[in-house]
Parts: C-alpha cells; sequence; structure tokens
C-alpha cells in the first residue's frame, strides 16, 4: 500500500524477462531522475540528467559505487507527458537477466521503491494517461498481477525462508509487547534494564537476518527458475528422474542452510535454463489419507506450473491413472517422457504422440539415456519464447530483499537507541517498522497482533 | 390516556462520563438540551475504580479538556492523589492520573450541569426511541411521557438489561443496585439495530478500620502537582495528598481460587457477556497465568469523607464466602471487612460498526451514541465519545460541518476510528500502543494540537485560544533561537560538559546540537545559556522535546502526510460495492458492511487487502472522469 512508503518513486523491469538479452527498467514518480542521475555516468564528462531536456536519450553506463554494471542508454521524460504521467526513466541495457536485476537494486538503494503489481498501469490511469474505456482493463491487470504476486508470496516463497521470516516476526512481537504492557501498566511491569535484555535478543537477530539477506542473493527466496513439475503416477520413474537432473548438477543447486523441507524442490541449470524442479506424490486413487495429501499437493503443483515433465512408465499399459493426468495436462506446455525404455516396452512412442498432442522423448532414466535430448528440447522450447516465467517472480524477489533489507535496517536502529540509551518507547517504533517489513515477505499485515500479544502473553491490569 | 409532551432541541440518555460531556457541549453550544438519568443522585457516578486517567486516558482527558470539555476540570477540583506516569520515559508516554474523591467527583460534577443554561436535569428512564422514515422524532419513557427533539445521544453506560453477578447470586440491576434500563434494548432492536453483550467486573469495597497498613507498601502522590486541565493554575491545586498501599496475593490465595473455580459464574458458564482481556478477574488471573506466583494489589481510598477502601487488580464475581477466604489471605488483610462485594456486571450495547465517525448511526438519522453503550470500557473513554457526539448531534442542528478527528490528531481520533472500523470483541479500552502516531499526540501539547478545532466548535473561549496561540508563538521562537545560537568551546562550557558526562567540544556547536545530546537537555543548558529570555516552563517543555526528539517526530510527521493522503480521497456511504468488478468477493462483503468514509479507512478494514484499494482507486477515478 502507498501510505508508509518513504518514496512515491517506484521501480521495475519493464520488459519480459527473457534470455533474450535486451531490456528495460523503469523508473517513476517525482524522483525518479535524481534517483537514476546518482548512479548513471554519461559518457559526456560532466552530463547531470537533471538538467537534460525531455524526451532525450543518453548513452553511459549504470555503476553500483565503483562497479560499472552495464552499458546503457537513459531515457529521460518528464511529466505528464509520460506513460505514467509522472517523471519517468527508462534504462535501456543489454546485459541478460542477471544485470538487469543487479541494475534494479541499485535503483532501489538510490532511492526508489520496488513497484506493486501492477502500479505503472494503475498510475497511468489516475494521472489520466489512460483512456476511461481502459479502465476495466487496468482494473484486471492489477488484480492478475497481484493474484500472481500473492501466489508467488505464499505459495514460491521457500519454506525455511518463510519459516525464518515468522520466527524473526515472533521474537520482535513478544519484545514489543512487552515493551507495550510495561508502558501501558508501569506499576505492574518494569522496563529497568531492559535495554541490555532487548540487546540480547537483537544481537543474534541481526545476525540471522543478514545471513538471510546475504543467501537471498544466490538462494533466491522465491524461486525464480521455470517451475517444472515432475509428474507421473506411482513408480513411473520421476524420483530417479529427479535425481539424474539434480545429480548432474549438484554443485550449483543453491539453498539456504537447513532446507529438509526443500527435498521436493530444487533449483537447477539445464543447458541453458534455469528450472526450479518439483517432485511430486505419485498420482493414483486412493484411500490412504497421506497419499491423498501428497496427491492433492501434486496436483496443484500442477496447476501452477510454467512446465510438466510427464513420466510415462513404458512397461506397463496406459490405465486410469494416467488418462487422468493426461486429462490435467490437456493445456500445460508439457513434454512427455516414455520411460524405461531399458525395459521391454509396451506402449508405442508414435503411438502416443498422436494420441496426447505433446512432444514426447523416449528416456532411460535409470540408464540416463536420452537425458541430453531433453536438454536440447527444453533450451529450444524457451528461446522459441514456448515456455517462460513469469516476470513478476523477479520483482518479487526484490520486493522481498528490499523488506528483508529494512527490517535488518530497523532492528539495528533499535540497537543503536539501545546504546543511546534512548526510552524504550521510542524502541517500538523501529521494531514495528522491522515487523510490518517482515510481514510484507509472508504477506501478512500487523491488524491487532500487538494487542493481542500484550494480552495473551502479559498479566495486566486492575 | 392523555401523556405529557415537551419538546427539546437535543436529548441525551444517560448521565454517566459519557451523557455528561454531551449534554454540557450540546447546552453551551445554545441548544435546548435534555439529559436523562436513572437516578439523579449517580450523575458521573464512578462505579468501578476511583482515579481518572493512567495510561493513554490521562492523554484523553487532556485532549477533552483543549477541546472544551468538562473532565480535566472536574478531576482538578476533586483528586486527592496525583501521579505522573512513565516520567522516566520518552514524553509520549508520560501519563497523569489522580484518585479522586468518588463523591465529590459525582456532586461537582452534578452542580455543573445544574447550573448550565439551556440544560434540564431529569429523573427517569427512557424505554423507547422514536422514529420515522429512518430518523430520529424523540424518545418516551417509561411513564408514558414523549419528549420530542432533533437529535438524541445514547449513553446507557451498562445500564441496558444489566445484571450483576457473583457466585450464585444474580441481581438484576446496574451498577451499585441502581435500576437497569429494561426496555430499551427492544426498541433499539426494532429500529434494525444490532446488540452485543458484554460484561466488565469490579473488586470489593472494604473497611479501612480492618486493614493493617503496617504490611504494605505506601505508595506516594507526586510532590509537584501537574492539573488535567489546561485551564486550572498549577498553584491553585498543590495540596495535601492521601496515600494508596500495595500488596500482594499470595499462593495461598490462588490455592482458594483454584479450589472454588467451579462455584464461579464465569466458569460454569453463567454469565454469557464478553469480558475484557485487559482487567480481568484475579480468577482469570491465576488461571491464564498459572505460573505467576503473586500479584500486587492496589488500596485505593474511595474518597476522603469514607472509610471504604477499593481493591485494585482483585476483581472477582466469586461467591460472598470465597471472597472473604481470599482476600484475608492477602498480607495486610488478614482480618478485612468487606462493605460491598466485588461482582460482575453484565449489560447490552450496540456492535459499534453501526456507526459513522461522527457516532452518528447509520441506519438512524440523527441518532448518536456515546461511551460504554459503544463498547468500550472506561470512564474517560465513555467521555470523550460522548463529547464528539454530543458536538455532532449539535452541529448537524446547526447546519455545521461534522467534526471528525483522525488517527493522526488525537488519541480520540484513534479511539473513534477503532471502534467504528474494527471489529469490536471486548469492552475496548484506549492503549498508547493502539496511536500509531503517538510521538505527535502527546498529553503535553494536546492543547497546541486541538484548542483551534475546540475554539471553531465554539466550546473554548477566545481569551483561552488566544492564550494557546501566544504559546504556540513563545515555542516557535525558542526554537528559532536554540538552533541558531551557538557556543564555544570555551572554559566554561567544557567544564559544564565534564560535569555532565558529556564529550568536550572541538568547535563551537548551536544549543540545539546540545540539547540533542541524550545526557543533555533544554533546562540543564540554562547554565550556559546567558540570553535565554524568560519563558514559562510548558514552553520550555515543548522547546526541549521538539529539539531533543526532532529525529522521530520528523520520521512520524512524514508518515502523517502519506497517512492524510488515504484519509482525503472520500467514499460515498450509500455506495454498493457489488457494482465494483476485480473485487475480492471478502472484501466486497466487508466494505458493504462498514460503509466507509475514505479511501484510509477501507485501507484499515480486516480483509480488504491492497489491491483491493488500488482497485477501488481507478474505480473511483473512473466514476469521476464519467461524471
Amino acid at each position: 500500500m502507498e501510505a508508509g512508503r518513504k518514496t512515491d518513486t517506484i521501480a521495475a523491469i519493464a520488459t519480459a524477462v527473457s534470455s533474450s538479452g535486451i531490456g528495460i527498467v523503469r523508473v517513476s514518480g517525482s524522483e525518479a531522475i535524481s534517483v537514476v542521475d546518482r548512479i548513471f555516468q554519461s559518457k559526456k564528462e560532466g552530463k547531470s540528467l537533471q538538467k537534460v531536456h525531455s524526451h532525450t536519450i543518453h548513452y553511459g553506463v549504470i555503476k553500483d559505487g565503483e562497479t560499472i554494471l552495464d552499458e546503457v542508454l537513459v531515457m529521460v521524460m518528464r511529466g505528464p507527458h509520460s506513460y505514467t504521467g509522472e517523471d519517468t526513466v527508462e534504462i535501456d541495457c543489454h546485459g541478460g537477466v542477471w544485470i538487469m536485476k543487479r541494475i534494479l537494486e541499485t535503483v532501489i538503494r538510490s532511492g526508489a521503491v520496488p513497484a506493486e503489481p501492477g502500479e505503472f498501469t494503475k498510475r497511468a490511469f489516475l494521472n489520466g494517461r489512460l483512456d476511461l474505456s481502459q479502465a476495466e482493463a487496468v482494473i484486471d491487470i492489477i488484480s492478475a498481477k497481484n493474484d500472481y504476486a500473492v501466489k508467488s508470496s505464499l505459495n514460491q516463497l521457500k519454506g525455511s525462508v518463510s519459516a525464518k521470516v515468522k520466527e524473526f516476526r515472533e521474537i520482535i512481537l513478544y519484545q514489543m509487547a512487552y515493551i507495550e504492557s510495561a508502558l501501558d501498566d508501569p506499576e505492574h511491569i518494569s522496563l529497568d534494564g531492559y535495554g541490555d535484555v532487548l540487546k540480547k535478543d537483537l544481537d543474534p537477530l541481526v545476525n540471522e537476518m543478514d545471513k538471510l539477506v546475504r543467501s537471498s542473493d544466490n538462494g533466491k527466496m522465491v524461486s525464480e527458475g521455470i517451475r517444472t513439475v515432475i509428474l507421473g503416477k506411482p513408480n513411473a520413474g520421476k524420483s530417479t528422474l529427479m535425481n539424474v537432473l539434480v545429480g548432474e548438477e549438484r554443485a550449483i543447486v543453491t539453498d539456504v542452510a537447513g532446507t529438509t523441507r526443500d527435498v521436493l524442490e530444487e533449483q537447477i541449470r539445464f543447458g541453458d535454463v534455469f528450472l526450479n524442479l518439483i517432485d511430486t506424490a505419485g498420482i493414483r486413487d486412493t484411500n490412504d489419507i497421506v497419499e491423498q495429501i501428497g496427491v492433492s499437493r501434486a496436483r496443484e503443483a500442477a496447476k501452477n506450473a510454467d512446465l510438466i515433465f510427464y513420466v510415462v512408465d513404458g512397461a506397463c499399459s496406459l490405465d486410469e491413472n494416467d488418462y487422468e493426468i493426461i486429462e490435467m495436462i490437456r493445456d500445460k506446455r508439457t513434454v512427455v517422457l516414455l520411460n524405461k525404455t531399458d525395459l521391454e516396452m509396451t506402449i508405442d512412442e508414435e503411438y502416443l504422440k498422436a494420441s496426447i498432442g505433446h512432444p514426447v522423448l523416449s528416456i532411460s532414466a535409470r540408464d540416463e539415456k536420452g537425458i541430453g535430448q531433453l536438454e536440447k528440447l527444453v533450451s529450444h522450447m524457451f528461446f522459441e519464447g514456448k515456455i517462460g516465467f513469469n516476470d513478476e517472480v523477479v520483482i518479487t524477489n526484490i520486493r522481498h530483499k528490499t523488506s528483508l533489507e529494512n527490517a535488518l535496517k530497523s532492528i539495528r536502529m533499535v540497537i543503536n537507541g539501545i546504546e543511546n540509551k534512548v526510552s524504550e518507547d521510542f524502541l517500538t517504533i523501529d521494531l514495528m517498522d522491522a515487523y510490518v517489513s517482515l510481514g510484507l515477505i509472508i504477506g501478512e499485515s500487523v491488524e491487532d497482533d500487538l494487542v493481542n500479544e500484550i494480552f495473551g502473553k502479559f498479566c495486566m491490569g486492575k | 390516556m392523555p401523556c405529557l409532551e415537551e419538546n427539546y432541541d437535543i436529548v441525551v440518555v444517560g448521565a454517566g462520563h459519557a451523557g455528561c460531556e454531551a449534554a454540557l457541549a450540546c447546552a453551551r453550544l445554545g441548544l435546548n438540551t435534555i439529559v436523562f438519568t436513572v437516578s439523579i443522585d449517580s450523575i458521573a457516578l464512578m462505579p468501578c475504580n476511583p482515579n481518572i486517567g493512567g495510561s493513554s486516558k490521562g492523554h484523553l482527558v487532556r485532549e477533552l479538556d483543549a477541546l472544551g470539555g468538562e473532565m480535566g476540570k472536574n478531576i482538578d477540583k476533586t483528586f486527592i492523589q496525583s501521579k505522573m506516569l512513565n516520567e522516566s520515559k520518552g514524553p509520549a508516554v508520560h501519563s497523569l492520573r489522580a484518585q479522586a474523591d468518588k463523591q465529590s467527583y459525582s456532586r461537582e460534577m452534578r452542580i455543573t450541569l445544574e447550573n448550565t443554561d439551556h440544560l434540564t436535569v431529569r429523573q427517569a428512564e427512557v424505554s423507547e426511541i422514536l422514529t420515522e422514515d429512518g430518523e430520529i422524532r424523540g424518545v418516551k419513557t417509561s411513564s408514558g411521557a414523549i419528549y420530542y427533539a432533533s437529535a438524541v445521544v445514547l449513553a446507557t453506560g451498562t445500564y441496558l438489561r444489566a445484571r450483576c453477578i457473583y457466585g450464585d447470586v444474580s441481581n438484576p440491576t446496574g451498577p451499585n443496585g441502581l435500576q437497569a434500563a429494561n426496555y430499551l434494548t427492544d426498541s433499539l432492536k426494532v429500529n434494525g439495530i444490532e446488540m452485543f453483550r458484554f460484561k466488565t467486573g469490579t473488586p470489593a469495597r472494604v473497611d479501612k478500620r480492618s486493614i493493617d497498613f503496617s504490611k504494605m507498601e505506601e505508595q506516594f502522590g507526586d510532590e509537584k502537582i501537574v492539573p488535567f486541565s489546561f485551564s486550572t493554575d498549577p498553584d491553585s491545586i498543590q495540596k495535601e495528598q492521601v496515600s494508596c498501599w500495595l500488596t500482594y496475593t499470595n499462593e495461598k490465595t490462588h490455592q482458594i481460587i483454584r479450589e472454588n473455580l467451579d462455584r464461579s459464574p464465569l466458569f460454569s458458564g453463567v454469565i454469557e457477556g464478553t469480558g475484557p482481556r485487559y482487567c480481568p478477574s484475579i480468577e482469570d488471573k491465576v488461571v491464564k497465568f498459572p505460573e505467576k506466583e503473586r500479584h500486587q494489589v492496589f488500596i485505593e481510598p474511595e474518597g476522603l469523607y469514607t472509610n471504604e477502601m477499593y481493591l485494585s487488580g482483585m476483581s472477582s464475581s466469586l461467591p460472598e464466602d470465597v471472597q472473604y477466604q481470599m482476600y484475608r489471605t492477602v498480607k495486610g488483610l488478614e482480618n478485612v471487612k468487606i462493605v460491598r462485594n466485588a461482582y460482575a456486571i453484565e449489560y447490552d450495547c450496540i456492535n459499534s460498526r453501526q456507526l459513522k465517525p461522527t457516532l452518528e448511526f447509520k441506519a438512524v438519522k440523527g441518532l448518536f451514541s456515546g461511551g460504554q453503550f459503544n463498547g468500550s470500557s472506561g470512564y474517560e473513554e465513555a467521555a470523550v465519545q460522548g463529547f464528539m457526539a454530543g458536538v455532532n448531534a449539535a452541529m448537524k442542528l446547526l447546519g455545521r460541518d461534522a467534526v471528525v478527528l483522525d488517527r493522526s490528531q488525537a488519541y480520540i481520533g484513534v479511539l473513534i476510528d477503532d471502534l467504528v472500523t474494527k471489529e469490536n470483541h471486548e469492552p475496548y479500552r484506549m492503549m498508547t500502543s493502539r496511536a500509531e502516531y503517538r510521538l505527535l499526540l502527546r498529553q503535553d501539547n494536546a492543547d497546541l494540537r486541538l484548542s483551534r478545532i475546540g475554539h471553531e466548535i465554539g466550546l473554548v473561549s477566545d481569551e483561552t485560544f488566544k492564550k494557546i496561540q501566544e504559546k504556540e508563538y513563545a515555542i516557535e521562537e525558542e526554537i528559532r533561537r536554540v538552533e541558531k545560537t551557538t557556543v564555544g568551546a570555551n572554559q566554561r562550557v567544557q567544564n559544564f560538559l565534564e560535569r555532565h558526562g558529556s564529550t568536550e567540544l572541538k568547535t563551537g556547536v548551536t544549543l540545539a546540537e546540545l540539547i540533542r545530546r541524550p545526557e543533555l537537555n533544554y533546562f540543564m543548558l540554562a547554565e550556559i545559556d546567558d540570553d535565554r529570555p524568560r519563558i514559562s516552563r510548558d514552553v520550555a517543555e515543548q522547546v526541549d522535546i521538539s529539539i531533543k526528539y526532532e529525529g522521530y517526530l520528523k520520521r512520524q510527521k512524514q508518515q502523517v502526510v502519506q497517512f492524510k493522503k488515504l484519509e482525503s480521497k472520500k467514499l460515498d456511504v450509500d455506495f454498493d460495492y457489488n457494482v465494483v468488478g476485480s473485487l475480492r468477493k471478502e472484501a466486497v462483503q466487508k466494505l458493504n458492511l462498514y460503509k466507509p468514509v475514505s479511501i484510509g479507512q477501507a485501507s484499515r478494514i480486516s480483509g480488504v487487502s491492497p489491491a483491493d484499494i488500488s482497485v477501488l482507486l481507478v474505480y473511483l477515478e473512473q466514476m469521476r472522469r464519467n461524471k
């Protein structure tokens, strides 16, 4: 939401995030020009973007401190003559996804905030730059983008990350509640010497948060690869395939420490593309309750997938479970893997191709045969633009990282306050800021958390 | 059958803390006002704790005073002990609390009411509200008399279908055995108003002569007494104060409570109402916090002319015999004699969601309400709502703009916004942590924040307002001077700094910079500040706070700017949110239920997401352009 933000200047990657190489980072708001000016160095000595004419293009580099990130073209458009109606700067860069993200992060450090889903469009409309007839479309974009952002926040946020964030929040909430109940009822609860107690709790918290910030660079809080779900009936060879795919690239599988929960989800590089690989329980009709949960999770994963590897047991005929899966993947981008060529096959590849309408590859996961072809096929599909992943993920990641960094900053201010012997009622202000920032990551607002914690944990009153 | 009929501008139902403020505000604004009470002797009664103020409640009283309310003046006349709480903490959480002489408090308020022009005080039970086409017409009493009015303010406190309970005794009365109001609820329901049932409780009152104070810790008042009202001269109220006393419950007390829980109406299910979590009965505390070995008990006098003492911290609804056993385990209370039993009280109140921020009912035009009837708790919370309800009823009749304080202006604004915007499942109590801009909403600057509004309403005199403007000017002047006056790194200054454990200067600095050092403040600097003008202490205090906490204050002010942006985007309260496509179902339901007055209020409704707000903004813009 807009309230509570420190600036009205927003930034995001404006082009589809793909391997195509060229992309635009867009910045909009009253400080857009000065934000970019701080990190832009023109080829022409001493040129300042603040002084250039509207609708002009400038050649130079974007720097993060002393490091040159990329050669860029920067287009400056002053409001109201821009898409959003506000001062807008577009940075054309060509360093690929990774560089674009670095540039966006640098823009944010320079003073912008990550845009909310659909925010550019919303501003364009609110500032009268879009036609009234487009209002419905604008509303749809906001809803759709937001739905996705919420989904990626909640579904794709790594379990380990969300567990950590929740843990941080619990610690912060408890401390706030303690201080507030003492302020509310000073004759029952004392704050004498509480600064030291608080610091003892916050020092390790800072370490933990710092670790998470740093790991968010490579570990990613939200998985950014193509969400690839391995689907099939039990014993079709899904896990073997998973192991083969992951095993080859084990060295680059990145993750945050202590992520036993994520065993079913791994990020791998598969040739030229990143896959966010998800193994699932075999789909079949079952009365076993635990197994049912696994099956419904598999269905859910399939629904949210960018790409599906459907593993068919080539050594036994298609059964009703297979037909259910085929129905499920009808509209999904899918590669059918006819597995177990090492055994005697009962299903014919050509027959399968004709009846399913997705590409079919014969493989043997056990003997690691056919994996090379699969890699080529997936790369091909990606560069043809047949598969991709939702761009919102990238901005979601940056949003999360910014929130985490903000929370860390707030906690450091609390510690600084304790060292300066600031009264506890000031400390809770920064504690609350940290609590709010962390909440943004896991999609939770504050509501009556504090009051509930006060009453729940501390014995108050007359 | 002939019956009595009279005409007034405004009817106020109830003469507790809310009713008194409502009635006074309306009458003082020149409107012909009548206030009803079930007993003239119970005007401004304090049926529970014998004090006014305390954390965040002290803020409310100060704010009310700045707007032109009565509570602050009344407690200044009748207090018997005064204390500023949290003095060692930041200025935002300093809170004034005064013990009252209950009888004097009640008597003084009655004198004020009885001597206010345009105000009629009447003893009668109001049993019906009269409406026509969704608009208020007046009220009817249980004797059949009809009082016509253009606005009605309901401030029935805890009297609606009240029931007082301890053990298996259940009396159908209001507090202190006063007559309950048993009919009004039905009339409200007929008019489509949704009712809740809340409960609260009070401890026993005991005979001072039966207490052994030598076993307790004495609690004194402050040496220098600070008045509540900005118009009370501090010198005029310095007086001898009475003490309160501190003692503790112990394992034996808790054991007796645990053994008798089955006889408590709270746990046996006799009581259905929802109680407040912040002021739990002693049996609640023992059950909820079994690890606590003792709980504090404050023994507070009920007044100067009575031996009754209030046992703060030990409210209960256990049976009489258990009360005796339990109280007598407490150190110093071994031989205590009870004068009045502890009891729980259940009463009807409304779901406050039905009110607009003006405290007018959405469903019945001209019907306003305030106080515990709205689901709040506490004398101070009641008083400020009564005042705002009264003022807005008056504004409506006078054809003037409504007065709504927002969350960045006053605790009163926070309180009312919470009541009308959030789900309220227990008697609502003010707390400083509920005010997100509390650094700005201090009790020390309530006059600077609100007197202008009080003056515009017409309840703050020109003279008072002028004084406050002068104060404001003096503060600004002195801040400017302190910010540009430099002191050099001379020997006198270095000595001063050394004495106060502060780092010595390398070059000259401004006085303001020195004030910002944690170990120094404005007052200490007098010694090295030769050109300091003669200014009053409260001006100096404001200067000190403004400079010392400048960084934090600035941050909150920036947040307020953002907050105001959303508050200023108004919504139509009759709008049907079903017509906005793309709003989530839950959001549509909640928005239709609450009918917020602004985008800001909408964003605070639980179940309305930031994306819903974006959709609403776009929709509003679409509507605006369509016009």
